[in-house]
């Protein structure tokens, strides 16, 4: 797709020096990235504004965790502790956890939600993509499977904020308000890693080449703001996710292996 | 759980490995079975073991039907005389719905599921082509919603015949 070449991958991966920043904390914050996302966009189950909305943020959840418990299954084996999905996912506090903190905001209003999910989409999509055409065959797997599904989440996102954006006054004023107050997280997705298999900061271009067209056709303004809060990736997180983890870990924490 | 008994008794003894997982239906649209759908890769057998290799494919990462499905081929081969059966999940290359067989679609519409599109090649803008409604096979259709009772499902509805119906996403 021209995002990021095989060639550009294949270098990255033979890059990687030991202890610099492995494959392991690599998908290990892509996993948590999905995790995350999976779980917050789960709470809107039975509170969507209209049925059909209830289903697709159900199923967009489910294309994530799908995604997380892959990418947490290669995790634990690169890592060779011993740990599974189960492990990693139920058995890290919020410090070991080392997803961008845009999957961690609270989910707001519908269009706060709307802009994390088309923004994390706009992301994510260049990332598997490129992770497709990797060296390393597990990612690649992943990322050829994932990327089709996020395909459609950022249509889907795409579609709501220019609905939102372009609709009412109302709608209008609550989608701009949405894209300031997630537009500043954004950055953190970028953050250059060039020892990773992917390294982010290549993906700005096809984020922005995505996000600026939707924007202007929804009649929104593209934040200006130079405002970068991050720490996610070295596990220094806002208060929500250690909420967030209690919700989504007391079960198995309090029943140890239990199983559906 | 009765339906899943009945497909594995489907099975007879005696019936060879790659007939008898073939057989298995998909859990969440019982029309179609696994081969149909195209997330069957392979079956082999260990001549000198008799031990069973099957490799399949999920639609989606999140499909929760696998687990179902894993048991069910395992089910199939048991009860076809093939205990010893190990399955296998792979993910690249990724499941297109271009596996659907002919025969697949056939039954997917008479089920009332209209069948996907041929998938657009990459790179290709996206564009909705008309979905025909299943029922009266008029093309004056529009989508209800993006998503529907199963991860690989849209929801439409014939503005011809009124009804509501499936439809299989191109993936």
């Amino acid at each position: 797709m021209g995002w990021l070449t095989c060639e550009r991958a294949n270098q990255s991966a033979q890059q990687r020096g030991d202890g610099v920043n492995g494959p392991f904390d690599f998908t290990l914050a892509l996993a948590d990235d999905a995790l995350i996302a999976a779980q917050r966009l789960a709470e809107w189950t039975t509170r969507a504004p209209e049925m059909e909305e209830d289903i697709a943020l159900a199923n967009i959840a489910l294309d994530q965790l799908g995604a997380a418990r892959l990418l947490l299954s290669y995790a634990g084996e690169l890592e060779g502790a011993g740990r599974d999905e189960d492990a990693l996912a139920y058995l890290r506090d919020d410090r070991q956890f080392r997803n961008v903190l845009l999957v961690e905001l609270p989910n707001g209003d519908f269009a706060v939600t709307m802009a994390k999910l088309f923004f994390l989409a706009a992301y994510q999509l260049p990332l598997y993509t490129a992770l497709a055409g990797c060296a390393d065959e597990r990612l690649a797997a992943i990322g050829g499977k994932a990327r089709k599904e996020s395909a459609y989440h950022l249509d889907h996102g795409a579609l709501w904020v220019k609905r939102l954006g372009d609709g009412t006054e109302e709608s209008h004023r609550r989608m701009q308000a949405a894209v300031d107050h997630v537009w500043p997280y954004t950055h953190e997705l970028f953050a250059a890693d060039p020892a990773a298999p992917v390294d982010p900061a290549t993906l700005r271009p096809a984020f922005d080449e995505v996000v600026g067209p939707v924007l202007a056709e929804a009649t929104l303004t593209r934040p200006g703001s130079a405002w970068a809060p991050a720490g996610g990736r070295a596990g220094v997180h806002s208060e929500h996710l250690a909420y967030l983890l209690a919700e989504m870990q007391v079960l198995h924490r309090a029943h140890p292996g239990a199983k559906w | 759980m009765v339906s899943v008994r009945s497909a594995a008794q489907r099975v007879a003894a005696g019936t060879d490995p790659r007939t008898a997982v073939a057989s298995v239906v998909d859990p969440e649209i019982r029309v179609i079975t696994i081969d149909e759908l195209g997330i069957l890769r392979a079956v082999e057998e260990d001549p000198a073991s008799g031990r069973v290799t099957v490799t399949i494919t999920p639609t989606y990462t999140g499909c929760p039907a696998m687990d179902v499905i894993r048991a069910d081929i395992r089910r199939a081969l048991a009860a076809a005389g093939h205990p010893d059966a190990e399955v296998r999940t792979v993910y690249s290359p990724p499941w297109s719905t271009d596996w659907i067989s002919e025969g697949g679609r056939a039954k997917l519409a008479a089920a009332g599921i209209a069948p996907p599109a041929p998938v657009p090649a990459a790179g290709v803008v996206s564009l909705t082509l008309a979905v025909r409604c299943p029922r009266c096979g008029s093309p004056e259709t529009e989508q209800v919603s993006r998503f529907g009772s199963t991860a690989c499902k849209a929801l439409w509805r014939c503005r011809s015949c009124s009804e509501p119906f499936d439809h299989l996403k191109a993936l």
